[in-house]
């Protein structure tokens, strides 16, 4: 099928996923109302709703994957019809979709209200999927703000949390800002080229039509702004705060999905809009990127708390896919995109085994909580050992495929300092994350901590499970994907005709 | 036998069984009850140790250089490919891990006592890793095993060593990580190398061989690569992880790490940083740091062994010793002194494996590893004392057997050419002497004083079966060791033809062109148009970069290294 943009129904097509998502999370909100409220019990059956909203992933997901034999290029701009978004909006839809799963227990034992909380999710999986798809600055923002408005809410979910309520606070005032850069680096844009449309903004500006000055700038804050959602340093400071004191199935989902958007939407403005303007922001990304690698994983280190230290850990995974966005050729794109699958999976599947052993609710987050864990609990433990390794880039899980694409991706552009400097930050991470593995396998139960005691029901443990089995299974047979991102990659480089991508081919 | 083999095709499938049949075993074993794990461990590499034996028959010395290979695509993106191969070298890696794996198995039985299932599942992967580095002939494939042998080692180091076990497993981990990772840099800056002089984009080894490199590129890869290995040999000052792994390590960790996974650096030199970076290797700078660092391993270790009163720490030094003349073997670069480094190599995996063994025996008995808690064991347990007094004059490397072959080859090839330094390293052979010996006297000897000691029983009959084999292994190959040595010298013959040649001729480059011509490129896979791949001559410079070839023994702007070096050299030729 083939749409030319004309007629209406036309973006309606176009827009299926998420309009099929948008209206499945107001079905899953009435549903939630609908539910007889039982006093002692939270209103709205649990389960029916996490299946439900499961349910509408899956049929976005079924659309999204329709969308690949549809074909059309929309003139204005609104909507992108490539395979760049839809393959982000596998990630999207698979983080989200974990993350529901894994969240059932928590939700139910910290009585959170399921109904808005489910809907909510969705909602924001719609933001980060119009992130993903749009070539309008203006409908961007719209998308980020949807995005990050629900997950604002979300992390000051848990209302009987003084905690969960600081860290959305934080969170709020800290994204509002970003925000702002954001919009003023689009009105700044919109004021040197006069337009919103990423292409058209490349043309202006490979006609040197634009004025400079004020096109900087725009793109200066544009930058800030992206800096601040991605977590780079020194724009992370909300990111640990927010993290920790989240409910944790928010964190998951923050950490994974939110940041996988925020990249996605990083990179589609800065090559489709700025490619000509590579040298400008290329040494800016590459101090962003060191800095956030080094620093992250740094800081890292002296982490007690095993959720903020996976926070600190997601801040330098930003790092490392900052690495690819500095050599902005299609192979760093596809590596990306990989990495971005891979972390989503591995991340969700982490905090899933922090949400298990973490009691009922936010208690047993120390690192000295996981002794002798292993031992008591040896199935889960593998699983988190092997989520573990996958973090930490290990040979054999998805983690280091995904690493290594990211690296050919900075060797095609001759990033050598940053690929040593990735190799030698990842040398940092391999301790804080085999500390967690030391306490659990190697350390006694410490007397008096139930350690064998913990809530999973089979399908938390399934999906845990899935989540491993993906990790593996891409740490050894990654080749289809592989192609796949580089499929999804194409056109988003800045350097045209690279030597490795065309021979790989 | 050759008939046998040849009926069940034994060499299109040995190797990939050797591979991943331990997986199979560890999957076994996970699935099986707890207390049947250490027969079915043992059972299973007992097996495959038999199985490997094929491939002594199987492996022609008069045959190609690589010999039962097999290469398919495993990520066809990145030109990345599951391959797998043998050469002299090899061989004898494969089966010193295939012997050794099942004779730590038998010793761990009375010391292992909590998760044996845990362990010996442990135990196999460990198996899978470091036979897939031996065999894997591809740089990625081999990376991605080379990695895989540190997961199981942490673990088998940290839940079942000694007191100091988290921090020694965390150490060894963290040192060997950081050399391999540079390295992963490395391979992907050769691969980038390879594939923009237009070859089809490849991992493997014979695909990268012959890649056009300035001197400045080698140097800087050799020295990557050379970190990752040197800190996984141990060369000295890299070396400090080791006493702290070695003596914190449960028995068949000890055995494991010392008789096998220091190898897994060495084998590294051998087979990729040579032949990958032949004018680094041979620029005198280089090879006098390393012999340096080699001789200076010998002695320094030797000093520091003697004045352990841990006899498990005392052994852990004489590793770095030992490693010490398979450095010098290898930077000698003659053919006598590739061999002698692969005896040392093989020699040391026996004798110090037997040397671990018997003081982890000791150790289940006393449950101190003290020197001075023994004393006159010889009267009460002279089984005992028999194995360590033959194990320990074999590490010393005693005329007769294995550790004086070697060791005897690997200065006899550096005296060829740097006598010096091989005069300097003779003197570790006498260190030696100096500090075994007096811990064999204080042990076995001496006066049997303390009640303990007394009432000590001998080896049991597992304990004879663990030790026997590697007992008759370094006698027999101090007598006979002619079988090994010819199956070795095609590969070491490549090598030294290959790096120490001009042309960089020999069966070595013959080997990467029908690589090339197996994938249908006419020029051998990395040689650029017009250039054919067997007279590969010096590459030619690439974009004003580092004068390569002809100028290759003068460093350019570095005038003190040039002067340096030429003292050397003028010293040597007289």
């Amino acid at each position: 099928m083939t749409l030319d943009f004309v007629s209406r129904i036309d973006f309606f097509w176009a827009l299926l996923p998420e309009i099929v998502l948008s209206c499945w999370a107001m079905a899953v909100l009435l549903v939630g109302v609908w539910e007889k409220e039982e006093p002692g019990v939270p209103p709205g059956n649990l389960r029916t709703l996490a299946w439900l909203s499961i349910a509408g992933l899956v049929v976005a997901a079924l659309v999204n994957g329709w969308l690949y034999r549809v074909s059309g290029v929309d003139p204005s701009g609104m909507i992108a019809l490539d395979s760049f978004r839809l393959f982000s909006n596998w990630i999207f839809l698979l983080g989200a979709a974990l993350t529901i799963l894994v969240s059932i227990p928590y939700v139910a034992r910290q009585r959170l209200q399921a109904g808005e909380f489910y809907t909510l999710v969705l909602l924001a999986t719609v933001g980060m999927m119009v992130m993903a798809g749009t070539r309008n600055l203006i409908l961007l923002f719209l998308a980020i703000e949807t995005m990050s408005i629900s997950a604002y809410v979300l992390t000051a979910y848990n209302r009987r949390d003084a905690k969960s309520a600081e860290a959305g606070l934080k969170y709020f005032i800290l994204g509002a800002f970003s925000s702002g850069f954001l919009l003023y680096g689009i009105a700044l844009v919109w004021g040197a080229t006069g337009t919103v449309n990423l292409a058209e903004i490349a043309q202006t500006i490979e006609a040197g039509a634009g004025f400079t000055g004020l096109l900087m700038a725009g793109m200066a804050l544009l930058g800030i702004g992206f800096a601040f959602k991605v977590g780079a340093v020194p724009f992370h400071m909300w990111t640990p705060d927010a993290y920790e004191g989240a409910p944790s199935p928010s964190t998951a989902f923050m950490a994974a999905a939110v940041k996988a958007a925020s990249f996605v939407a990083f990179l589609r403005v800065f090559l489709e809009a700025f490619p000509a303007l590579y040298e400008a922001w290329y040494p800016i990304v590459w101090w962003l990127a060191a800095l956030t690698m080094l620093v992250a994983n740094l800081i890292a280190l002296s982490q007690s708390n095993v959720k903020r230290m996976l926070a600190y850990s997601s801040v330098a995974h930003g790092g490392y896919l900052l690495v690819g966005v500095t050599a902005a050729n299609e192979l760093a794109t596809a590596g990306i995109l990989f990495y971005l699958l891979i972390y989503t999976v591995m991340t969700i599947g982490a905090f899933g085994v922090l949400m298990i052993v973490s009691g009922h609710g936010e208690e047993r987050l120390q690192v000295e909580d996981y002794s002798g864990f292993g031992w008591a609990q040896p199935v889960i433990a593998v699983l988190f050992t092997i989520f573990l390794l996958s973090l930490a880039g290990f040979p054999g899980t998805a983690g280091f495929m995904a690493k290594i694409y990211l690296l050919q991706g900075a060797v095609e552009s001759q990033l050598w300092t940053l690929a040593i400097l990735l190799a030698l930050t990842t040398v940092v991470s391999y301790y804080y994350y085999l500390r967690v593995a030391w306490y659990m396998w190697m350390r006694p139960a410490e007397e008096g901590v139930p350690t064998g005691q913990i809530y999973a029901p089979p399908f938390v443990r399934i999906a845990l499970v899935g989540s491993a089995v993906i990790i593996i299974y891409l740490g050894v047979l990654p080749g289809g994907l592989l192609e796949g991102a580089l499929v999804a990659a194409e056109h988003f480089g800045v350097s045209g005709g690279n030597v490795l991508t065309g021979l790989a081919r | 036998m050759t008939g046998l083999l040849d009926a069940i095709a034994y060499d299109t499938w040995a190797l990939h069984a050797l591979v991943w049949l331990p997986l199979v075993g560890m999957l076994v074993i996970l699935a099986g009850p707890g207390e049947r794990a250490k027969q079915v461990a043992f059972g299973w590499t007992a097996a495959l140790f038999v199985l490997s034996l094929g491939l002594w028959w199987s492996f022609d010395p008069n045959g190609e250089l690589f010999q039962l290979t097999s290469r398919m695509e495993w990520i066809s993106l990145w030109g990345v490919s599951y391959a797998l191969g043998l050469d002299g070298i090899s061989l004898f890696m494969v089966l010193l891990t295939t012997l050794t794996m099942p004779v730590a198995i038998l010793g761990s039985f009375e010391y292992i006592r909590k998760n044996e299932k845990a362990f010996y599942a442990l135990m196999l992967l460990l198996q899978t890793g470091i036979v897939g580095v031996f065999t894997s002939m591809d740089l990625f494939l081999f990376y991605v095993f080379f990695e895989l042998t540190l997961v199981p080692m942490y673990f088998i180091v940290g839940v079942w060593g000694g007191e100091r076990r988290v921090y020694a497993a965390i150490k060894f981990f963290l040192y060997t990580a950081l050399g391999s990772l540079l390295m992963l840099v490395g391979i992907l800056y050769l691969y980038a190398q390879a594939t923009a002089t237009g070859a089809v984009p490849s991992f493997h080894f014979l695909d990268l061989l012959g890649t056009p490199l300035s001197l400045t590129e080698q140097l800087w890869l050799f020295g990557a690569f050379a970190l990752a290995f040197a800190i996984k040999v141990p060369i000295f000052p890299f070396h400090t992880w080791l006493p702290d792994a070695h003596v914190e390590a449960p028995t068949p960790g000890s055995v494991v790490l010392a008789a096998i996974l220091l190898k897994l650096g060495t084998y590294g030199f051998l087979r990729f940083v040579l032949p990958l970076f032949p004018e680094a290797a041979i620029h005198p700078t280089v090879v006098l740091t390393m012999l340096t660092l080699g001789v200076i391993g010998i002695v320094y270790a030797a000093w520091v062994a003697a004045v352990q009163p841990d006899a498990k720490k005392l052994v852990a030094y004489t590793s770095v010793a030992h490693m010490g003349f398979v450095v010098i073997g290898i930077f000698a670069l003659t053919v006598n002194g590739l061999q002698g480094g692969l005896m040392v190599m093989i020699s040391h995996g026996i004798s110090t494996g037997a040397l671990f063994l018997i003081l982890g025996m000791l150790y289940e008995r006393r449950h101190t590893r003290s020197i001075e808690d023994f004393g006159g064991l010889a009267r009460v347990a002279p089984l005992l004392a028999t194995a360590l007094v033959i194990t320990a004059l074999a590490s010393i490397g005693l005329p007769g057997t294995s550790g004086f072959v070697g060791e005897f080859l690997a200065l006899l090839g550096t005296f060829e050419r740097y006598p010096v330094m091989a005069g300097l390293a003779t003197t570790g052979v006498i260190f030696a002497a100096y500090y075994m010996l007096p811990m064999v006297q204080r042990i076995l000897f001496n006066k049997l004083e303390d009640p303990e000691n007394r009432t000590m029983k001998d080896l049991s009959r597992r304990e004879i079966a663990v030790l026997a084999p590697l007992l008759a292994l370094m006698i027999l190959l101090g007598v006979h060791p002619t079988p090994v040595l010819e199956r070795m010298e095609p590969g070491v013959q490549a090598i030294v033809e290959y790096v120490d040649g001009a042309n960089r001729t020999g069966p070595l480059a013959a080997a990467g062109l029908a690589e090339g011509e197996r994938l249908g490129m006419p020029h051998g896979p990395i040689s650029p148009p017009g250039r054919s791949g067997v007279d590969r001559s010096p590459p030619a410079p690439r974009g004003g970069e580092g004068e390569a070839g002809s100028t290759a023994w003068a460093w350019e702007s570095d005038g003190l290294a040039v002067g340096w070096t030429g003292t050397w050299l003028t010293w040597q030729g007289e």
